[in-house]
Formats: C-alpha cells, sequence, structure tokens
C-alpha cells in the first residue's frame, strides 16, 4: 500500500490544474514540455497544410512543361553551386529552378508533400485499425484461435516484405490496367489513377504494415486479460464485444500509437523507394522519391536537382521522428531515452 | 533447446514453402508472360520458348518441377548437357561423376546466364556491402552510445544523440545522392557508382584484392546504409549503459574500491552490450533489405539490381530466386537472434 499512498502524496503536492488529467490530457501536458517534440509536431502540421493547400501555395502546376527553361538556375543558386555557371541556363522565372523537362522544382516539391503526407497518414491507420483488432481478437480468445492467428502472423513476417511489396506492386500495375471496364479490377485501376498511383502503394504498405501492431496488440491483451476488472466485468455479465472494446482496448491503445507513430518514417521511406524505382507513383505525379531518381541522373551537372527533394523527404522524417520520440516518452515515461 | 531449434527449423521450412507458393502465384497472376516485347515476337518462337522452359505446362506442373529442380539432389554423369541441368553445388565423387543439387533454373532476360551465375556473382557483391555497412554501423555506434551514456546530460551526449537523430531520419534514398555530390562530384575523393570487386572470391565473398581499388569503392554506399543502424546501436547501447550503470552490482564495484575504468569496462559495458548484441539480428535483417535500396541509388551490381530488373522483365526464376534468397536470410537472423537471447539471458528457457 505504500505504493498508493506515495502516488497520492504526489498527486496532491502537483499543481490544482492537473486533477482531473486523464491519459491522454496528461500526455499532451507532458508533449508540450518537449521542445523537440513540438517543433517535430509544428513542421508536420505546416507539411500537412502544404499538402492540403498545395494547389494554392505552388506558383506553377506541377506537370506544366517550359521546354525552354529546361534544367534552369535560378541566379541565386549559382552562388551555392558556382560549377553551373558555365552552363546552367539562367532564369528567375521559377525559385528553385527547372527539373530536366522544364517543370517548376518548388511547386513539385510543395506537391510531393500530397504524396509523402498521405502515405505518413494512411500507412499508420491500416496498422492501427488492422493490427489492433487482429490482436485484440486473437489475445482475447480461445488457445486454438489465438494460435492460428498468430502462425499466420508469424508467416507474414518472415516475408521479406520490402520484396513483396515490389511483386505486389508489379502485379497491381499490370493486371488493373488490362482489366476490362465494368470488373472490380477496372474500378480499383480507375481510383488509383485518380490518386496518381496512390492507393495500391497504400494497399501495398497495408498488406505488410499490420503485423507488427496486431502482435503487439495480442502480447497487451494477454497481460490484461486475467486482470481483475476484466473478470469483474464478466462477473457482471458484459458481452466479449463490450469487454473487447470498453475494457480492454483503452489500456492497450498508448503503446499501439507509441510503435505505430514511430513506423511512419519506414513508411515514408517505402514510398519514396518505390516511387525511386518506378514501381511508385504515376508519373507525372510528383514524389520526392521519383525527383530523386530524376535528379540522380543529373547530379553531375545539376545537383539540387537531386539535393532539394533529398532534403525535403529528410526534413519529413526528422520531423515525423521527433514528434514519434516526443509521443514515446509523453505516453511512456518509462520509456524515456530507451531505443 | 535442441527441440526447440529443430522446431523453429521445420517451421522455416513451411515459411519458404508458402512463400515460393505466393511468389510463384503472384507471378503467373499477372497477365502476359516473359517473352513480349514491345515488338511482338512470331508466335512460333514463343511457342518454341515456352517449350523449352515448360511454360507450357499446366501451373501445377511447372511449381512441381521448380521444386523437384530446386530440392531433389541428384547424381548425374559428365559435365551438364545445358544450362537448364546446371546446380548451384556441384560435387565430384568419382571419375565422371558429380552430384548435383539446387538448381533455380535459367534467367530467361540474360540467355547464358543462370539464376545460379546470379547467385555466384551478385550474391558476394550485396553480402561485402551489408558485412561493410554492419562493421561501421557498430564501430560508429557503440562508442557513440558508450560516450552519450557515460557523459549522460552533457555536451557530448546531446551532440551524440543528435547525430543519432540525424542518422535515424536521413534515409539512404536522401543520404545517397547527397553523399555522392560532395565526396564524388565536388571532392571527387570517392568513385560516385560502380564496384572494385570482381570473382572469384576467397570464402565466397572476401575478394582477393583488398587494396584501396576496393574500398573506395566501399566507403560511401556502405557509410550512407549503416549510418541509420548505428543511430539505433548508439541510442540502445546508451539506454542500457544508463540502465546498467544505476544497477546495485555497479554500485557494490565501485564500493569495494574498483577503479572507475574497470567498473565501466568490466561491469557496466558487458551487461550493457546484451540488448544490442540481441538487436545485431534484426539489424542483419534490415541490411540486408537495406543494401537492395543502396544498390539502386549507388549503381551497385548487386542482388537489389538484379531483382528489380526482373520483375519487370518478368524473368520467374530470377524473381524466385531473389525473394527465396532474401527470405532465407531474414529467417536465419530471426532464428539466430532467438537463440542468442536465451544464451545470454538464462533466464528465457524455451520449452
Amino acid at each position: 500500500m505504500a505504493e498508493s499512498s506515495r502516488v497520492e502524496a504526489l498527486r496532491t503536492a502537483l499543481p490544482q490544474r492537473r486533477k482531473t488529467a486523464s491519459l491522454w490530457a496528461d500526455a499532451l501536458y507532458r508533449l508540450s514540455r518537449n521542445k523537440a517534440a513540438i517543433l517535430g509536431g509544428v513542421l508536420v502540421i505546416l507539411l500537412t497544410l502544404t499538402a492540403i493547400f498545395a494547389k494554392y501555395i505552388a506558383p506553377y502546376p506541377y506537370d506544366v512543361q517550359d521546354r525552354p527553361n529546361a534544367n534552369s538556375v535560378p541566379s541565386w543558386m549559382l552562388a551555392v553551386f558556382p560549377m553551373m555557371k558555365s552552363y546552367a541556363v539562367v532564369s528567375d522565372k521559377f525559385l528553385l529552378g527547372a527539373d530536366y523537362v522544364g517543370r517548376d522544382m518548388l511547386s513539385r516539391l510543395i506537391y510531393g508533400t500530397q504524396i509523402s503526407l498521405s502515405v505518413a497518414y494512411v500507412g499508420p491507420i491500416i496498422a492501427l485499425l488492422v493490427g489492433t483488432i487482429y490482436g485484440l481478437v486473437s489475445g482475447y480468445f480461445s488457445r486454438w484461435v489465438d494460435n492460428i492467428m498468430m502462425r499466420f502472423v508469424d508467416l507474414m513476417y518472415a516475408f521479406p516484405s520490402l520484396l513483396l511489396i515490389i511483386l505486389m506492386m508489379a502485379f497491381f500495375r499490370s493486371t488493373f490496367a488490362q482489366s476490362e471496364p465494368g470488373t472490380f479490377a477496372y474500378a480499383m485501376n480507375k481510383i488509383d489513377e485518380r490518386f496518381g498511383g496512390m492507393l495500391f502503394i497504400f494497399i501495398g504498405i497495408g498488406l505488410t504494415a499490420w503485423m507488427g501492431t496486431a502482435r503487439l496488440a495480442r502480447g497487451q491483451v494477454l497481460s490484461i486479460r486475467e486482470q481483475d476488472f476484466v473478470m469483474a466485468a464478466r462477473a457482471v455479465g458484459a458481452s466479449h464485444l463490450r469487454i473487447i472494446f470498453r475494457h480492454i482496448m483503452p489500456n492497450i491503445l498508448g503503446p499501439l500509437v507509441i510503435t505505430v507513430t514511430l513506423a511512419i518514417p519506414g513508411y515514408i521511406t517505402t514510398e519514396a523507394f518505390l516511387s525511386f524505382i518506378g514501381l511508385g507513383v504515376n508519373p507525372p505525379t510528383p514524389s520526392w522519391g521519383s525527383m530523386i531518381s530524376d535528379g540522380s541522373q543529373a547530379i553531375r551537372t545539376y545537383p539540387p536537382q537531386a539535393i532539394l527533394p533529398a532534403l525535403a523527404l529528410s526534413i519529413t522524417m526528422f520531423a515525423f521522428n521527433f514528434l514519434g520520440d516526443g509521443l514515446r516518452d509523453a505516453l511512456d515515461p518509462r520509456l524515456r531515452g530507451t531505443q | 533447446m535442441g527441440r526447440y531449434i529443430a522446431r523453429r527449423f521445420l517451421w522455416t521450412l513451411v515459411v519458404l514453402f508458402v512463400l515460393s507458393l505466393v511468389t510463384f502465384a503472384l507471378e503467373h497472376a499477372v497477365p502476359g508472360g516473359p517473352f513480349d516485347r514491345e515488338k511482338k515476337l512470331p508466335s512460333e518462337i514463343i511457342k518454341n520458348l515456352e517449350a523449352r522452359y515448360h511454360l507450357d505446362e499446366p501451373y501445377w506442373k511447372q511449381y512441381l518441377r521448380f521444386l523437384n529442380d530446386a530440392l531433389i539432389p541428384r547424381i548425374a554423369k559428365g559435365e551438364p548437357k545445358s544450362l537448364l541441368e546446371e546446380s548451384l553445388i556441384d560435387i565430384k565423387l568419382w571419375d565422371d561423376y558429380h552430384l548435383r543439387w539446387v538448381n533455380l533454373g535459367p534467367s530467361y532476360s540474360s540467355r547464358s546466364r543462370t539464376v545460379n551465375d546470379i547467385i555466384r556473382e551478385q550474391l558476394p557483391v550485396s553480402f561485402q556491402l551489408g558485412v561493410a555497412a554492419l562493421t561501421i554501423a557498430v564501430l560508429i555506434g557503440i562508442p557513440m552510445g558508450i560516450i552519450a551514456g557515460l557523459k549522460q546530460n552533457t555536451i557530448w551526449d546531446y551532440l551524440g544523440m543528435s547525430i543519432a537523430i540525424f542518422g535515424v531520419s536521413v534515409p539512404v534514398i536522401a543520404l545517397g545522392p547527397i553523399l555522392v555530390w560532395i565526396f564524388g562530384v565536388m571532392l571527387k575523393w570517392l568513385p560516385p557508382t560502380g564496384w572494385g570487386a570482381k570473382p572469384p572470391y576467397i570464402l565466397f565473398f572476401i575478394p582477393k584484392d583488398l587494396s584501396w581499388n576496393f574500398w573506395r569503392y566501399v566507403i560511401m554506399p556502405a557509410f550512407a546504409l549503416g549510418l541509420g543502424q548505428s543511430a539505433i546501436i548508439a541510442r540502445l547501447t546508451r539506454a542500457s549503459l544508463l540502465q546498467v550503470i544505476r544497477e546495485d552490482y555497479i554500485r557494490t564495484a565501485r564500493a569495494k574500491g574498483l577503479p572507475e575504468r574497470l567498473v565501466v569496462l568490466r561491469h557496466a559495458l558487458r551487461n550493457s552490450l546484451i540488448p544490442v548484441v540481441t538487436v545485431l539480428g534484426p539489424m542483419f535483417a534490415a541490411v540486408v533489405t537495406g543494401t537492395f535500396v543502396t544498390e539502386q541509388i549507388f549503381g551497385i551490381p548487386g542482388l537489389g539490381k538484379y531483382f528489380v530488373v526482373s520483375v519487370t522483365n518478368r524473368d520467374y526464376p530470377v524473381i524466385m530466386g531473389t525473394i527465396l534468397l532474401y527470405a532465407i536470410f531474414l529467417v536465419l537472423a530471426n532464428l539466430v537472434v532467438d537463440i542468442t537471447y536465451a544464451w545470454l539471458d538464462p533466464r528465457i528457457r524455451y520449452e
């Protein structure tokens, strides 16, 4: 009982306004005291706003080609990259220059946030949704259901996921492109075209993202299932569904949110890499990955074309890493500084 | 323990079998075939090609044929009659008789090569890159973590952890072009792309010529690939050291008057490295997949480069061979980790 009296003492020692703090409000308070996390959060918000309002922010459309100004370089950039003075077309029409067919780099970078950010949001949502439900069911029910479900996760876990995603992307792209109008595959392909090729990226990432969350959720459920409050709920006759979602889920959500947030940079790199090798977004939709790929071809002559998207990608990764670390420290102070 | 390993091994076989089945299904579910060209080949030629590679047979037969070729060892007389009979493992038994095992089939897109050739020539390159990257990760990560942990909350700690978050945040795909530009194009210290090692290799992957001509190609990609991993190692080492240093046995060691150097080296470090060692397994897996990305960026003729090309070319045997190879690495890495856990921490027992 010493523990509870100590908790009580701590509670009275804390300022009054934190008296009613719930787990999440408490976490938010701790998060707000973490400078790096705040920086990350602000960056994430800015990037999200850029993605949403890309149409209004970008000075030019992302796909209009200004051939005479192809590979053009603004005059300020010559100060940073003096080697380009001798051969580059200098034009101040584009603030960050133009790519090899004369598309505005800045606008393409701005539109690129749409791809990276949507992967950053959709990936964790799929992982959380599928993984949590799968893990809850597996952990809560009888041993053989659990056994079969976890064997399946083990199986999926052993697959080299990046290679499988690549194979699936190739499969989606060619199968669905050749389908007859009116079929399911045709509809999928149309939706995919609408979103510049992102639907299949989501599916590819989604299919491989949920296993980690499922494992974690199951482990958490196993440790909570036997606790007294669950037994109490069962004793008063609560249904399985009610116990799972009302009593168990709120208790395991913290660690799940942490893992999912920490996985975001991974999803962003996966998309960037897929686009880099040409299996990601459909051209001319700009993804930082495909921009790096295009720029790398010209790294000897026009280095900014590769470096700018690389920087954009890195900054986004920084933002999500800072935010993820901060969230972990805030939601589970015991883990501070680990990993 | 023996039983545990045996069970895990059986499970591994199941995984590989299912994976091969999934791969086979995905390959063949895609419409079109490996001999589709922009300019269509005459149908007789396609027919002949398909007959040669048994692509005209029903799917189940093709799959069984693959299993048969890949798994069943056989004894044959003389040299292989064609590329189709060439095997990865070829041991001379007596006279003219050879034991042949693991035939992964020909490559459809490069006619004179087999999947075995690709494994023999490209896998060592990927392996060299992976080993170099992992070495860099350990050499940078562990000292950085130790310094940050021992000097907690000093400038060294903050500096180390800032570098670590930089390392975690900058992916190979972003770091690669920047490194290429700085060291390859601007300073011209290192070649921007390519690889310096050629077969034959000692012990399967160590190149004979270990001079600067080899290393100058290795440094940049290995660093790009290793940096992220070194950051993970550094953070883990630091956290684990901070935990260990508060243990009672450290206090005991200090209390009995041991010099601080010995306390750190003999008592704290050894115990704090346990979680680091166990993370090396998944890290190896990450590096194996990472080589795949790095090879694309630095134009290294490793296995990863072949995989992407083979997917677009519908080169079925190459796709299957590469995926299974990567999977074997991943599964083995996981197995080794689980066994190391039990070995390092006697509290863990597998039934």
